[in-house]
């Protein structure tokens, strides 16, 4: 496909996060950003946009939640159309919940990822990874992001989901459509219908046949303040863990497999010291945070000189944030038992990321179990890894040799 | 500033000193003072909550 867009003149004033060479690597367009007189882009594309770009201003929106609201969370403002007809108002709560119903939204569903209640799905995780392995360890070679890390999050959440594995294609497919696509609108509406029509056919299969420990099934018994919870509140906890929860760790264990591919150094380090582990994924999670929020600016405001329009959309770079010298030294070099680590690849505030011990979890099992069975790895061609962007950051495509 | 907002990254440097309660937000596992050999991953803990909510005091 030919690329037909607009080159970009300045980042400053005209960057474009689809731009396929930001896609592949945004750190430097960041820096130059972040150390520039104005630390703060804006942009006119997919109906205009500001970028913050240094740790403190990116803490600073995630905690100011009742100026910078959650009624737009994604990079792109949604499909014309979106919200009309049959459970168009479904969102993906708590993400896009503000005060005061963002407190029940969210107060639900952070038991089911507390540490001790993710807990359980090491094991299986860690199954699931071998059987991955197990498919391509005697051919010498693997694709670290489509072969591997793209099918751990799906078969994680859909375990939790309660829903059959064989969906994962469709699955990924539908994430895809409304992160990593978003820019093509026919194909993310249609995503985002099949996401609702697939967990609305759960839910009524639910409602029939009601199953022991199941979220689905406790969602839809759950009660606020004397009520059953409404279905577009089920429904939308699913597309959250669809959406939220696939695409991003896929996208972080992609990021963590292409660096040690080229780092035997760090290979080395983390099979001599298993103390290493827990800041050493805090570290690759700092440097490949995968994801980017929004804000929807609530009231005319000035924010660090930028005069903000209510309505307007604020980019939460967190990748850009977690790699700004003034917060951390040699924000740019991965350093596995860094100390000093207050990273926000899970955001800040109220809305910090509730699936973030899953991920963890993920990323450490994904890990570990490939250095077992694979200690010593490179990439095929660093030229030839392919990468997602805008919203989600990962590699799709990363062909490694053992 | 700050308060708990459940990033457990305190009870990833310092699990002796910090555990979780039901929702996932940070409990804290001593009572009293700190024993001088967890002292270290006490302000480790502090160092990397990314919402400044520990303070530890002399």
């Amino acid at each position: 496909m030919t690329d037909t867009r607009k080159p970009v003149e300045s980042l400053l004033t005209d960057y474009d996060i689809f731009e396929p060479s930001f896609i592949a690597n945004p750190y430097p367009g960041y820096s130059e950003i972040r150390e520039s007189e104005c630390p703060i882009a804006h942009t006119d594309r997919y109906q205009g946009s500001w970028l913050p770009t240094r740790y403190e201003d990116v803490v600073a929106l995630a905690q100011e939640y009742e100026v910078f609201t959650s009624r737009g969370i994604l990079v792109m403002p949604p499909p014309p159309g979106q919200a009309e007809g049959a459970y168009g108002g479904v969102a993906a709560p708590p993400i896009t919940s503000d005060p005061p119903d963002h407190h029940w939204h969210r107060r639900l569903i952070l038991p089911v990822f507390a540490p001790q209640a993710v807990a359980k799905y090491e094991q299986g995780t860690k199954d699931l990874c071998n059987a991955l392995i197990d498919e391509f360890i005697d051919k010498g070679t693997a694709d670290a992001a489509a072969d591997y890390a793209q099918h751990i999050p799906v078969r994680v959440i859909s375990t939790m989901l309660g829903v059959p594995f064989d969906m994962e294609e469709e699955f990924t497919d539908w994430v895809r459509g409304v992160l990593e696509n978003m820019h093509d609108l026919e194909r993310r509406k249609r995503s985002r219908q099949s996401i609702i029509e697939f967990f609305l056919a759960q839910v009524e299969d639910r409602k029939k046949n009601p199953r022991d420990n199941d979220l689905i099934t406790e969602l839809l018994n759950t009660e606020v303040e004397g009520k059953k919870v409404p279905i577009e509140y089920v429904l939308g906890v699913c597309n959250l863990m669809l959406v939220a929860g696939i695409d991003t760790t896929w996208s972080a264990i992609g990021s963590v497999m292409w660096h040690m591919a080229q780092h035997p150094e760090h290979r080395k380090q983390l099979r001599e010291n298993d103390d290493l582990w827990p800041t050493a994924i805090e570290e690759l999670l700092r440097v490949y945070a995968p994801v980017t929020m929004a804000r929807i600016v609530d009231r005319d405001i000035e924010f660090q000189g930028c005069p903000m329009k209510a309505g307007d959309r604020v980019l939460m770079a967190f990748p850009a944030a977690n790699r700004d010298p003034r917060q951390f030294e040699n924000p740019d070099e991965v350093i596995l038992d860094r100390e000093h680590n207050r990273h926000v690849a899970f955001g800040s505030g109220i809305h910090r990321c509730a699936g973030s011990n899953l991920a963890r979890l993920e990323v450490r099992i994904a890990l570990q179990t490939w250095l077992e069975r694979i200690p010593e790895f490179e990439l095929v061609d660093p030229a030839s890894v392919t990468w997602a962007g805008g919203q989600v950051h990962g590699p799709r495509s990363c062909m490694v040799k053992f | 500033m700050g308060s708990c907002h459940g990033h457990q990254m305190c009870a990833i440097a310092a699990p002796e000193v910090f555990g979780s309660d039901e929702l996932g937000n940070a409990t804290v596992l001593i009572a009293g003072d700190i024993p001088a050999e967890l002292e270290g991953k006490a302000r480790r803990a502090e160092a990397n909550c990314p919402e400044r909510a520990i303070i530890i005091s002399e």
